[in-house]
């Protein structure tokens, strides 16, 4: 028989049920029949059996598992039968064998047959269908009888006999110890079926089994329910999972128990009680912990079992099965996180159901809890694991640690002086509650208990084991990355070692904190830690450190009034005390007393010259929660030269530095410097880049222009470093204010200064000093400069309009830099004077003196005194560094300068041309440069000033005729901008012509010329004797600009001199032009007849008296070349267009041309021209060749000419062409020349006549000119 | 309901927090800037692979004792924290989620309104009503 087996049996004779509470529990087969048999069989069958799984099916829908069988093989008894109600599940035998190998019919029929019917009647009485029986069958039995009955016939009867409809609860093993295939077949066979029935007895029992529990569970309102009764039902089940090694059902049945329990826990929280769980809220006596080093506490078993757990001992033994299964299922991390959970609801659930707890208790409870569990783990993990695994178990050394803090200062372990009387009672009862130490940890050196133990057993021995927490923890943390936790528990440390009187350990711990809470901007964690470092600080005697930190507190909003004055006062105590090392200074950073704001300066551009006044108002905001006397507060200022820079040069700066003077600072959040909050915003531009050659888009992007600002290192807590590389002796340049009181909230602090050097002045440092303590700004940002400048006196004089105009009046402005020369009074300038620009003195005038900064001090009048070579200009009083400013009228007087200088100097004539070819060039007014010599006070040297005017005017003339009537004609233009009125305009002849007279045509005495336009004036020329060959005129007008109402000043009027030549009329022209006999009009295409009539008017005169001239007879002629041309093309000219004729000169003389000329088109058509030229003969070209350029003139003329004399141009259009061959034929010979009669000579009468031209009958082409 | 919600900067400080009035204010302040380590704990442990479905509830982040601690955290990571005491068992994790859903449309809501600077602190009468309707509750 099995040994198992048998032990079993033997306990089962006690009279404690027969429960065996091992790993080793299988599920109860019981055997009976021939037990010989079966002990032969079985060591096969108990190693077979679990070798192959088998799939369970399971109710409920529960997922099917494959499972491994293995079973106890007990003999069978009849008491192993379960009674009626007996809900023990893992006694219970889930299947029955008969074992037996008859082969003789009639030992069946005369003993087994019997034997099975008992067998069978005693489990029909106890309900038992789960049952089989095996028929061992074996060959050597069979040789031994041979006469038996064929094998089956036992099987056959059994089967009748006993399984009437379930044939298979009949199974054959055949030769069971052999070795052949034939019987590995049947052992398979016969564990196939052995397991199915198994796994059917378990699904049928268990399911029946849950179904009564449930039952049970349903009854849970009734008024005798227990808990502790359902506990112990179901967590039978779940052994029996255990047993079958399901574990997860089996955590699944404590889990529902556990829940079951805790909303029992909420539901009586909630008033609705039930009276079992009124038990569970006795008073707590007993703090020993969790028990998990045994598979079953049985002593908290049966408390359960017994009705008289308390809730701890309930909560603890459910979760060391919990934890047992979950060590099986190799979750050990979800064990401690169940652990985490479990104690801190067991200590909500006491709080809950009221129970009372002696103080203290709890936390040992927890603490000797938190280390069974991290032992328990520790005991099933190698180290690997569990360093993998930190995050899981720090929860719950972090708990431990201060569950024992929590212990140490209630049992009076952390104060200075050790535990008092009450303190040592606390201890004692504390310790009772433990009890004593559990059997399998007392032999052990470390347990939970011992440590607790021993911690509360001494000062010292507390500190240690704290502190090894306390780090183990710490390094937990930091280990895995959880910083802040690491940060709080050292907080705690540092806590506990003030309380010690250690504050040197303390501080690490409360810098590192800070630094944490600084760096990520909680402002109250901030406020609380410093709180503490100040304490701690205090004690360490650090006092550069505590003042700064109570500088910070007490700027601090997030504390009270009365705390920020309690540090406030802290300081100004320690800034008060008299001490004999007086030279010892704390220099503290300034950032947390008092916050720079804002900064104005004035003069607002931040510019003064030297021995100019500056201010500087300065708004401090006071952080101090109280008002503050000050001693002083200093400004620290670097000088720089940079003379060389034109940026640094009075002009530049009094114009171009302009601001509002007022400077604003960023606002720096006092001890927060969040990293990211305090840079500046993101300057981001958009960017495109164009490809050189087509102007096309080739990138397009952003740009970010501060990135130095944002890229850059970030200093980390740099306001908690100590100010260094301060220099405050730098006492040249440093601004000052004494005697202050520092206002809570916003002051303004003025410092002023006289400028002293010529320079740049850079604001570096800001230091407000306490008495022994200077609070220092290291760095004023951004950078706040001032500019000191000297100024050399000067003297600028401009015309007040973009040019000056000649001839009227115009204002001039005098401008005076007085710079570092002072006007006294009498001080002038001395112009000297120039007759062409006389200056007018106007009494009204005013000087204005302005300071450099452009604004207005005073106005004085101008005096001005004039002799005759000099004006002086008394200037007013004026300080250095100040503008005069005033404006003189002056006047050029160009025609007065031309009258006078005329006919001596014609090196004016010369300007006047080339100020004439000036105009032509760019067509605007001719200009004179007009100097002027002033001395100024401040100099020994004179000033020479150029005045350039431009001549408003441009004059042309023009003669013109009308037979023999000649007219002169005028004309001016105005190039200005402004509006003249033009009176008393005035031909004048200058030469002393009596006889000869000039009619104006003019109609008014008075008019208004307009800017950019022309007015013309026309004057008949009469004359009673002959005329003279040549004609002076000057024309002279009057002007006065149109606006200007005062005419008080006589202006010189404009004047232009021009000479008229061989203005006679000698020759009249005529043409005209006769349609063909016959007909009334010409026709296009026919040829009309064209009549040249040239007639001689005067007789011979000093004109004609030339080359031209031949005399013979008293008979003078000249010769005369004529042209036809008709530049429009509107006619032929047929035959000769030109020719040479010789002209008698004589009165009335007239020669006659006739040539034929056809219209090429029909309607009104001009008549074509009729050139006149005076034609010399060659040989008088020699002496003509003086005057180069008449010469060069006259040469392409005559060739010209030339080659249409003696070409027969039978065609016009053949000109063009032959011209270039005959030049070269011609070429070297002398050549005869033609002159142009001047302008007034040739009369043509028929200039602009037209004559009508009719269309042709067969013209088929018509014309048809839409416009 | 809760007693102390906190919302927290991608950079980790506050850009509100708010407890209920009757307890230590600085106690809640500890206790959130801790809970910080498990948020960054899930946050780096949830990964990048599943960006788009991620879930914005963290969940619990660790009991104490007294006070039960919950994660949220946005796309833009920027954190919600709610502590939550550890007695008031009615409140499921179904009821958690929603309140961070609504505290989430509110801080959404704040983030619409122009005059608001994304990274400054919060001062919304709105956000206020809300969290106070929160915390109200049960006390």
């Amino acid at each position: 028989m099995d040994p198992a087996a048998a032990a079993a049996g033997e306990e089962e004779g006690g009279e404690k049920p027969p429960v065996i509470y091992t790993m080793e529990n299988k599920p109860i087969v019981t055997c009976a029949g021939d037990q010989n048999l079966f002990t032969s069989l079985y060591p096969t069958l108990s190693q077979q059996l679990p070798r192959e799984p088998m799939e369970w099916r399971r109710s409920y829908g529960r997922a099917p598992k494959m499972i491994h069988l293995e079973s106890n093989f007990v003999q069978f008894k009849e008491e192993l039968l379960p009674k009626e109600g007996n809900k023990a599940l893992l006694t219970f035998p889930f299947l029955h064998i008969y074992w037996t190998e008859c082969c003789d019919t009639e030992v069946y029929k005369t003993t087994v047959k019997d034997d099975i019917t008992k067998w069978q009647n005693v489990l029909k009485a106890h309900n038992s269908v789960d049952w089989l029986i095996v028929v061992v069958e074996s060959d050597a039995k069979k040789k031994n009888k041979t006469n038996i009955l064929p094998r089956t016939s036992i099987v056959d009867k059994i089967r009748n006999d006993f399984c009437n409809k379930q044939s298979d609860r009949c199974v054959v093993l055949s030769d069971p110890l052999k070795d052949s295939s034939r019987s590995q077949e049947s052992w398979n066979a016969f564990l196939t079926k052995l397991r199915t029935l198994l796994l059917m007895s378990f699904t049928k029992n268990l399911g029946k089994f849950e179904d009564d529990m449930r039952t049970l569970r349903e009854k849970r309102t009734e008024p005798g329910w227990s808990f502790c009764e359902y506990f112990m039902v179901q967590e039978e089940l779940a052994f029996v999972f255990e047993m079958l090694q399901q574990f997860e059902d089996a955590l699944v049945q404590y889990d529902e128990l556990d829940a079951l329990f805790s909303q029992y826990v909420v539901n009586f929280g909630a008033g609705d009680g039930a009276n079992w769980l009124t038990f569970f809220c006795q008073p707590v006596r007993s703090w020993n912990g969790l028990i998990l080093r045994k598979p079953i506490d049985m002593e908290k078993r049966e408390l359960i079992q017994n009705q008289e757990a308390t809730l701890l001992d309930l909560r603890s033994y459910l979760f060391s099965r919990q934890c047992t299964l979950l060590i099986f299922l190799q979750r050990p991390w979800e064990v401690s996180q169940r652990a985490l959970e479990l104690l801190h609801n067991c200590v909500q659930e006491l709080k809950l159901l009221e129970v009372s707890v002696p103080p203290g208790a709890l936390d040992c409870w927890v603490f000797l809890s938190c280390l069974e569990v991290l032992q328990r783990i520790e005991g099933c993990c190698d180290r690997a694991q569990i360093d993998a695994n930190v995050s899981h178990t720090v929860g719950l050394w972090s708990y431990a640690t201060e569950k024992l803090k929590s212990l140490g200062y209630l049992c009076g372990l952390v104060s200075e002086k050790g535990p008092n009387s009450e303190d040592l009672n606390r201890t004692v009862d504390l310790l009772a509650g433990l009890g004593a130490e559990r059997p399998e940890t007392a032999n052990a050196s470390q347990s939970p208990y011992k440590k607790l133990k021993e911690a509360l057993s001494s000062v010292e021995a507390f500190e240690k084991h704290y502190l090894d927490l306390s780090h183990a923890t710490i390094e937990m943390y930091t280990n895995i990355g959880r910083i802040r936790s690491a940060k709080l528990v050292g907080k705690d440390l540092a806590e506990f070692y003030m309380r010690k009187k250690g504050p040197q350990k303390a501080e690490v711990y409360l810098q590192g904190a800070l630094k944490t809470y600084l760096a990520e901007g909680w402002a109250l964690l901030v406020t609380h830690t410093r709180k503490q470092l100040a304490e701690c600080q205090k004690h360490l005697g650090q006092i550069e450190n505590y003042l700064q930190i109570s500088s910070l507190l007490a700027g601090d909003n997030h504390l009270t009034e009365d705390e920020r004055k309690r540090f406030c006062q802290e300081i100004l105590d320690f800034a008060n005390q008299q001490t004999e090392n007086q030279g010892q200074k704390i220099i503290l950073p300034m950032h947390s007393f008092a916050q720079l704001k804002t900064l104005h300066f004035d003069p607002p551009n931040a510019v003064v010259h030297v021995g100019g006044k500056l201010s500087i108002e300065l708004t401090l905001l006071s952080q101090m929660p109280i008002p503050i006397q000050v001693d002083q507060i200093a400004i620290h200022v670097h000088f720089s030269i940079e003379k060389n820079n034109y940026r640094k040069t009075a002009e530049w700066l009094t114009k171009h530095k302009i601001s509002n003077g007022v400077i604003n600072f960023p606002n720096e959040v006092v001890g927060f410097p969040w990293s990211r909050n305090n840079l500046p915003a993101l300057e981001l531009y958009e960017m495109y880049e164009r490809s050189p050659s087509d102007n096309s888009l080739n990138t397009a992007g952003i740009i970010c222009k501060n990135v130095h600002m944002l890229l850059r290192r970030q200093e980390s807590s740099s306001s908690l470093d100590k100010p260094s590389g301060l220099t405050l002796e730098d006492g040249a340049h440093v601004l000052k204010c004494h005697n202050l009181v520092l206002e809570p909230g916003v002051n303004k602090i003025t410092f002023s200064t006289q400028a002293k050097e010529p320079g740049t002045y850079t604001l570096r440092q800001l230091c407000t000093s306490v008495g022994k303590i200077q609070f220092v700004l290291l760095h004023i940002y951004p950078i706040v400069q001032y500019d000191v400048y000297s100024q050399e006196p000067q003297l600028k004089v401009e015309p007040t309009t973009d040019s000056l105009l000649a001839g009227i009046p115009q204002k001039v402005k005098f401008t005076v830099t007085t710079g570092h020369y002072s006007m006294k009074s009498g001080d002038t300038l001395q112009l000297s004077n120039a007759d062409a620009m006389p200056i007018l003195y106007n009494p009204e005038s005013k000087a204005v003196i302005y300071s450099n900064t452009r604004e207005k001090i005073s106005e004085s009048s101008l005096r001005i005194q004039s002799s005759e070579k000099i004006t002086s200009i008394n200037l007013p009083v004026a300080p250095a560094y100040h503008v005069i400013e005033f404006e003189l009228e002056v006047m050029y007087l160009p025609s007065a300068t031309e009258s006078a200088e005329e006919g001596e100097n014609t090196t004016n004539k010369e300007v006047q041309r080339k100020n004439k070819e000036k105009q032509k060039l760019d067509n605007c007014m001719a200009t004179v440069d007009q100097k002027v010599t002033i001395d100024c006070p401040w100099s020994i040297y004179s000033t020479i000033i150029a005045l350039t005017f431009c001549i408003p005017f441009n004059a042309k003339h023009s003669l013109l005729s009308a037979g023999k009537r000649k007219y002169v004609q005028v004309c001016i233009q105005n190039l200005s901008e402004l509006c003249f009125q033009l009176s008393d305009n005035n031909l004048k002849n200058t030469a002393d012509c009596t006889d000869l007279q000039l009619v104006p045509l003019n109609p008014e005495s008075q008019q208004v010329i307009y800017s950019k336009q022309s007015i013309f004036f026309v004057w008949e020329l009469k004359w009673t004797k002959e005329l003279p060959l040549s004609l002076q005129c000057l024309f002279s007008v009057s002007f006065c600009p149109a606006t200007s109402e005062k005419q008080s000043l006589t202006l010189k009027p404009f004047t232009y001199e021009f000479q008229v030549e061989n203005f006679f009329t000698l020759y009249h022209v005529k043409t005209e032009i006769f349609p063909p006999v016959g007909t009334e009009y010409c026709k296009t295409g026919s040829l009309c007849s064209l009549e040249v009539s040239i007639t001689r008017l005067v007789d011979l005169s000093e004109v004609d008296r030339d080359e031209a001239l031949t005399e013979s007879d008293g008979y003078c002629t000249t010769k005369l070349m004529y042209e036809v041309v008709d530049n429009s093309s509107n006619w032929a000219v047929c035959g000769k267009s030109s020719g040479v004729i010789s002209m008698p000169v004589a009165a009335q003389a007239t020669h006659k041309v006739h040539m034929e000329v056809m219209p090429l088109f029909a309607g009104y058509l001009p008549f074509p021209d009729v050139r006149l030229f005076k034609y010399l003969p060659h040989h008088s070209a020699h002496s003509m060749q003086l005057d180069a350029d008449s010469w060069i003139e006259n040469d392409n003329l005559s060739v010209d000419k030339n080659v249409d004399d003696q070409a027969d141009s039978s065609s016009i259009r053949s000109r063009g062409s032959l011209h270039s061959a005959a030049s070269g034929e011609h070429k070297g010979l002398p050549m005869p020349r033609l002159q142009s009669f001047s302008s007034g000579q040739v009369f043509n009468c028929s200039t602009g006549m037209q004559i009508l031209v009719i269309p042709s009958k067969d013209d088929h082409v018509l014309e048809v000119n839409i416009t | 309901m809760a007693v102390c919600i906190a919302v927290i900067a991608k950079e980790n400080y506050p850009l509100y927090i708010r407890s209920v009035p009757t307890e230590n204010e600085l106690k809640f302040h500890y206790t959130v800037h801790t809970s910080l380590d498990v948020v960054d704990e899930k946050i780096s442990a949830m990964g990048k692979a599943m960006v788009d479905q991620r879930e914005l509830y963290l969940g619990l982040l660790y009991p104490t004792e007294d006070y039960k601690v919950y994660g949220y955290v946005t796309n833009s990571k920027v954190k919600f924290v709610m502590v939550v005491d550890s007695s008031n068992t009615a409140l499921r994790d179904n009821e958690i989620r929603s309140m961070f859903r609504k505290l989430h449309n509110s801080y959404t809501d704040i983030m619409c309104n122009p005059f608001y600077n994304p990274g400054d602190r919060i001062h919304s009468r709105a956000f206020d009503n809300m969290v106070n309707s929160m915390m109200m509750q049960v006390c």
